[in-house]
């Protein structure tokens, strides 16, 4: 018997064959819990390599090809690429369009989506209905029926002209116009500012009001009580949303699609990147280009993410460090 | 300024509606109807429904030029008819080749199909991440997260091949199957963070009890994974509701066509020359994503502030 044993042991027992049972024991019942876990992970897993990962991988491939669905396939190199930045002038203009949708949008959406958290936030009575109310139009705005909702009110005689025209002002086809028609969608993905703002609330709520106290007792006023605790205290979740909607904003497709026809019209200025793949991929098939495009668009969202995150050292706050 | 302070929702006004703060024991009801009448709350009332008025005009509209007769629609830009009549309704529900009952059909199975396969597959994974120890587990784990973050359009064209060469276009497996394999890993995410914070001590009684996985999942986690379960719920009904892209992509004969899909091809068919029927319809889509947006409204608003959802 040794003292340094800190697991009481029945006396008389020789140490060596329990030890090796317990772990033997031990192995046995973590091969158990693993097998038992990979069980519970057989779906996850099959999704995994048949329908996200597998794909993912065949469509790397497939864009240094000339794939079409139908015939042979050859290995074309980097020409896919190529093509896009240098023969495919309605690449560069989705490329384009689909920037000053997401870098117009986003930062608006955010914007108004803080604004009124922080009023709601400020303890005003029937939150819970202002809140669904704002938040509706974050569930209805992708579907078909809001774009074709749209497509009438900023449509010649739609409603934005009926209310202009009470005041004598002359409208126009705000969609069939290419000046216009990406600002439409560009005003219907702003107007989805409900589900940021939800997240802003919840994050206002976890600000303690102690600090407000402490804060004006120092006398520190409205304005600088916004810049010295809500918005260092709240930065992690600006971050958190700016990520969320940007990511979501590169991949806009229904409505722009909706709204346009199908082609981008007028004159290409709602074409946006996902629709020039879909177009490419699924219109004429050439199934190898689009997947070049594909790529470029998650390499697009990847760099994006990622200058976010170096950025985010600069300017977002967390409180545990 | 104090005043304003100390009325943050969590102290006062809101502490009613949210149930998890305290309001002060000398906020009488009397305090209370006083600072809701005083003019500075009274302002920001009328801005913010004046707001939420503008925000929900066009739905609003939509509804109320419904119901009118077509030539008014462009006439009349207010909310109120002046004359009413259900036509609209059924000059668009047969307007197709198909009528709009076939559609709202097929959108249905596919999404309810939908939903349960989420619920199944996303729960079955979300134990394993959450209360299971193997291998790599952080690996499949960032893989998992990683999945969330990947754009449809990068799978969608492999995901045709694999589909046609399965003989799968022009069928909802490919819009169903998919779910059942867990490949909306959002869920997954968000039943593992739910997962995490159940007690293990249930576990472990349940253990000591003699259950295994199986009935500890069964038995144990799930139930009291209700929250979570409705909000995965709520959220497959709404996405794969207004689901475009692939419904678009799979289902190309008119007989499998879902409401979206049928919607766009009458925008197509009929140009600006049917807004009321087309109303009425769109109308009518919206009508299940606003029911359960009534229905589900505390999962919902949990949901989006614990994982950020759409």
């Amino acid at each position: 018997m040794t003292d340094t044993q800190v697991r009481p042991r029945p006396p008389g027992a020789t140490t060596r064959p329990p030890v090796a049972d317990h772990k033997g024991a031990l192995r046995k019942r973590r091969r158990k819990e693993s097998l038992t876990a990979y069980l519970f992970l057989l779906p996850w897993f099959v999704g995994l390599i048949a329908i996200t990962a597998g794909p993912l991988l065949t469509s790397l491939y497939l864009s240094f090809t000339d794939y079409s669905l139908i015939g042979d396939s050859n290995w074309v190199g980097f020409d896919n690429y190529i093509r896009m930045f240098q023969d495919d002038p309605r690449f560069i203009k989705a490329l384009t369009n689909t920037a000053i949708y997401v870098f117009v949008s986003v930062p608006l959406q955010l914007a108004f989506a803080l604004a009124l958290a922080m009023v709601l936030d400020r303890g005003v009575s029937g939150l819970p209905i202002y809140r669904s109310v704002y938040y509706l139009p974050s569930l209805l705005g992708s579907s078909v029926a809001i774009a074709i909702l749209w497509r009438q009110i900023f449509g010649a005689d739609g409603l934005v002209n009926e209310f202009l025209g009470i005041f004598g002002i002359e409208g126009m086809g705000w969609v069939s116009h290419p000046d216009t028609a990406l600002g439409t969608l560009i005003i219907l993905n702003v107007w989805t500012f409900g589900s940021p703002m939800v997240i802003f609330l919840a994050g206002l709520r976890q600000i303690p009001t102690s600090y407000y106290e402490a804060a004006s007792l120092d006398g520190a006023g409205k304005t600088r009580q916004f810049f010295s605790i809500t918005l260092p205290l709240l930065s992690p979740i600006i971050f958190f949303n700016l990520i969320l909607q940007l990511i979501n904003a590169f991949q806009s497709f229904t409505q722009a699609f909706v709204i346009s026809g199908g082609n981008g019209s007028p004159a290409d200025s709602t074409l946006l990147y996902t629709m020039h793949v879909y177009q490419k991929g699924f219109n004429s098939f050439e199934m190898g280009y689009a997947s070049a495009m594909a790529w470029v668009l998650v390499l697009i969202i990847a760099a994006l993410t990622g200058v976010n995150f170096l950025m985010s050292k600069y300017w977002v706050f967390y409180s545990d460090k | 300024m104090t005043n304003n302070v100390k009325s943050r929702p969590d102290a006062r006004a809101g502490a009613a509606h949210d149930g998890n703060g305290h309001p002060e024991l000398n906020d009488t009801l009397f305090a209370r109807v006083l600072r809701a009448l005083s003019g500075k709350r009274i302002l920001t009332h009328i801005l913010l429904i004046g707001f939420g008025f503008v925000m929900l005009y066009p739905i609003l509209w939509m509804i109320s030029s419904s119901l009118k007769p077509e030539e008014l629609i462009f006439r009349e830009p207010g909310l109120w008819p002046s004359s009413f009549t259900f036509d609209n309704f059924s000059n668009g529900w047969d307007a197709l080749r198909y009528p709009f009952s076939h559609y709202f059909l097929n959108s249905a199975i596919i999404t309810g199909a939908s939903i349960v396969g989420n619920l199944v597959a996303c729960s079955l994974a979300a134990y394993a991440f959450a209360r299971l120890e193997f291998p790599f587990k952080k690996f499949w784990f960032a893989l998992m997260l990683g999945s969330i973050m990947l754009p449809l359009h990068v799978v969608i064209v492999p995901q045709y091949i694999l589909f046609s060469d399965l003989g799968w276009i022009n069928t909802f497996y490919p819009l169903i199957v998919p779910k059942f394999l867990a490949t909306d890993a959002f869920f997954i995410f968000l039943m593992v963070q739910f997962i995490r914070t159940l007690p293990r001590e249930l576990d472990e009684a349940a253990v000591i009890d003699g259950a295994g996985h199986w009935r500890i999942f069964t038995r144990i986690i799930l139930p009291l994974s209700t929250p979570a379960l409705a909000t995965t719920a709520i959220f497959t009904f709404i996405w794969t509701w207004n689901d475009f892209l692939s419904q678009l992509i799979f289902l190309t004969n008119p007989d499998k066509f879902t409401v979206p899909v049928a919607l766009r091809t009458f925008l197509d068919s009929s140009g600006e020359s049917s807004w009321g029927p087309m109303f009425a319809i769109s109308v009518l889509s919206l009508g299940p994503i606003f029911g359960f947006f009534l229905a589900g409204q505390k999962y919902l608003v949990r949901g989006i502030a614990t994982t950020g959802l759409k």
